[in-house]
């Protein structure tokens, strides 16, 4: 096997593992999301609150979340 | 201290929205030039003789290439970003003085190296590497001006109050990461000077890889410069400007994250379709092909996530212009990225390579797509950056229709004469003998060589339109207020 070969299977190898991990993402989106886990469509909405002064979809600090939290 | 409520800082986008306009009237002229110059050779001529070394067609062309490439879209690129960045990372470029210090910084080292590019490119100095003409000094250049962006990107990013980063900073830092890294390798060279102890001008190299090594590195990074500087920065502008222009949440938010990575995963590997027939290894060519085909998914996922989120909504790509450019935008984005696919079928490169088919493909995907969805986020941006109203709602009507015909123009005169020169070319008679010379196919094509001409004054005509109608609403523009700017733009009759 010259190098030229060794390079046509590992692409082809590379290939079909991101093919893999692409599908994988797919299901983690959707899977995590019928677990309640995340809801991603809440994201959409950083385009449209987007003032300073809105508040942020997702908060940054921890200590933020859970005073939300306590407040809801 | 005094306590002004805290507000966005747009004084590095206005700067970028700048030369966004300029750098795409000088592009887009040296275009329309060189359309003309192709149908009458005379206008190689155009200041006399005299100047005809810096008038003639192989010197304005790579000054076309690069300006609206390096200038425009990259101008725009970074207008948008400093406008879009701080918004949905809800975040003031006021709050941090570095960060602003950088960003004029940036600016102005661009300006500086913009300059240097047009004055090198005239006199005649490139490496002639196709969008990679630039010497090794402007390249170090360019490469501090990107770094900057980085750090603007990341900087904001450190300070952000919004967690989750907005689909649209996934894609500019994808613009960022890869277009360093694609310049980075494929403008590798040794500065011919320094190497050989004094020879030449202190300013030329050689590219560190030959031959077949050469043309693969070179379309490698060519084929993702399409990929990273007209595909993904637009893509990340028409995540944001059209929902917030619309009011409507983008359809499907999984759906981009699924067509960011897709995107992500397959451009890397089409490049090789640039390469068909050539000689490089069979199977690069092959595997080209196939990932170019595969390449309409992704794209296509962005673009069809873009028409679903004007679902319900669509009375407003009749009354809004603005909505218009960007809808007729992803339109043209779908149709660039099913015909690059078609391209890329063996069969059909083999009649179309090297053809007026190609310059049509790309055509219909930078005017149709990064030009009229560039002109949107600037339309959307000015009545929020300027705090005037949109000054011509029907300046703008008028202008889409204009700019539409001089790409349908552009377009389909280009496809007849693509396939009418590749079918030439090719033709034989039974004992295998070229059935016609060069000069046949010149003169068959002239017709379409004119009206493609026309399509691009046309076009140029109106992107003039475009530029006038922001300056009148930065200087003339009625003053609105805050609460006008949420969702639709503000026009003026
Ligand atoms: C008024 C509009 C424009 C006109 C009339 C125009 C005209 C031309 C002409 C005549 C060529 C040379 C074709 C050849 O060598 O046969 C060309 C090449 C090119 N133009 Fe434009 N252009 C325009 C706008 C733009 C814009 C806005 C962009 C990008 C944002 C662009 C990107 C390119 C590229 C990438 C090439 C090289 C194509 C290749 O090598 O296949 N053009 N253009
Ligand atoms: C699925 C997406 C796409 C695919 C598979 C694709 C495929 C192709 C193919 C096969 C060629 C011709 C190579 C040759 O024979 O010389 C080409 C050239 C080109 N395409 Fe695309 N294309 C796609 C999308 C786009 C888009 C959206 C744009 C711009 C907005 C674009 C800009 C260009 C440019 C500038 C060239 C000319 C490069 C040169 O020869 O200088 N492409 N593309």
């Amino acid at each position: 096997m010259d190098i030229a070969e060794l390079q046509a299977y590992g692409y082809f190898f590379l290939t079909a593992f991101l093919v893999f991990v692409l599908y994988g993402y797919i299901y983690h989106l959707y899977s995590s999301e019928r677990k309640g886990k995340r809801d991603y469509e809440k994201y959409g909405n950083i385009a449209l609150n987007d003032e300073v002064t809105d508040k942020p979809v997702e908060e940054i600090s921890k200590k933020d979340d859970e005073t939300l939290k306590k407040e809801a | 201290m005094e306590n002004r409520p805290l507000e966005y800082d747009y004084t590095v986008a206005k700067l970028f929205m700048f030369t966004t306009i300029v750098l795409g009237i000088v592009g887009m002229l040296v275009g329309v030039i060189l359309a003309f110059q192709l149908a009458f050779p005379e206008v190689n001529l155009l200041l006399g003789e005299g100047l005809a070394e810096y008038t003639n067609f192989s010197r304005l062309r790579p000054l076309h290439t690069d300006a609206v490439i390096f200038g425009f879209t990259v101008s725009g690129i970074f207008a948008t970003w400093y406008y879009i960045g701080q918004r949905v990372l809800k975040v003031s470029m006021a709050e941090s003085p570095l960060l602003m210090a950088l960003g004029k910084l940036q600016f102005t080292l661009y300006v500086v190296t913009v300059a240097a590019v047009v004055v090198s490119l005239l006199a005649g100095v490139t490496t002639s590497k196709e969008y990679a003409e630039f010497e090794w000094p402007i390249d170090i250049a360019i490469v501090v001006v990107w770094v900057l962006w980085g750090i603007n990107i990341f900087g904001l990013i450190g300070i952000r109050r919004e967690k989750s980063l907005y689909i649209s900073v996934w894609y500019y830092i994808a613009t960022f990461l890869g277009v360093a890294m694609l310049y980075l390798f494929n403008n590798m060279a040794v500065p011919t000077y320094f190497a050989s102890g004094g020879i030449g001008d202190w300013y030329h190299s050689v590219s560190m890889y030959a031959g077949t090594n050469d043309a693969l590195v070179q379309w490698w990074y060519g084929h993702n410069a399409v990929a990273f500087g007209f595909t993904v920065p637009i893509v990340a502008m028409i995540y944001y400007f059209l929902p917030k222009e619309s009011g409507q949440a983008v359809y499907s938010y999984k759906l981009s994250l699924l067509s960011f990575w897709g995107l992500m995963f397959v451009y890397l590997w089409a490049g090789g379709h640039h390469l068909l027939f050539s000689t490089v290894p069979d199977w690069m060519q092959t595997m080209g092909s196939v990932f170019s085909v595969v390449l309409i998914l992704p794209s296509w996922g962005s673009a069809i996530n873009m028409l679903l989120t004007m679902k319900g909504e669509w009375q407003q790509v009749a009354s809004s212009p603005l909505i218009k450019f960007m809808i007729l935008a992803s339109t043209f984005y779908m149709f660039s990225t099913l015909e690059g696919p078609i391209q890329a079928i063996k069969s059909v490169n083999a009649i179309a390579h090297f053809t007026d088919w190609i310059v049509g493909h790309v055509h219909d995907g930078v005017l149709g797509w990064v030009v009229f969805m560039i002109m949107a986020s600037l339309f959307h941006m000015a009545p929020r950056v300027f705090k005037r109203e949109i000054y011509s709602k029907s300046m703008m009507n008028t202008q889409f229709w204009i700019q539409t015909l001089g790409v349908i123009l552009y377009f389909t005169s280009m496809w007849i004469a693509g396939i009418t020169q590749g079918m030439m070319w090719r033709a034989h008679d039974e004992f295998g003998n070229l059935a016609y010379s060069f000069i046949d196919t010149v003169t068959v094509l002239h017709p379409y060589y004119t009206i493609r001409a026309i399509g691009g004054l046309l076009y140029l005509i109106g992107f003039f339109m475009f530029a006038y109608n922001i300056y009148k609403t930065m200087t003339v523009g009625r003053r609105v207020e805050e609460n006008e700017l949420q969702t639709a733009s503000p026009m003026g009759a």
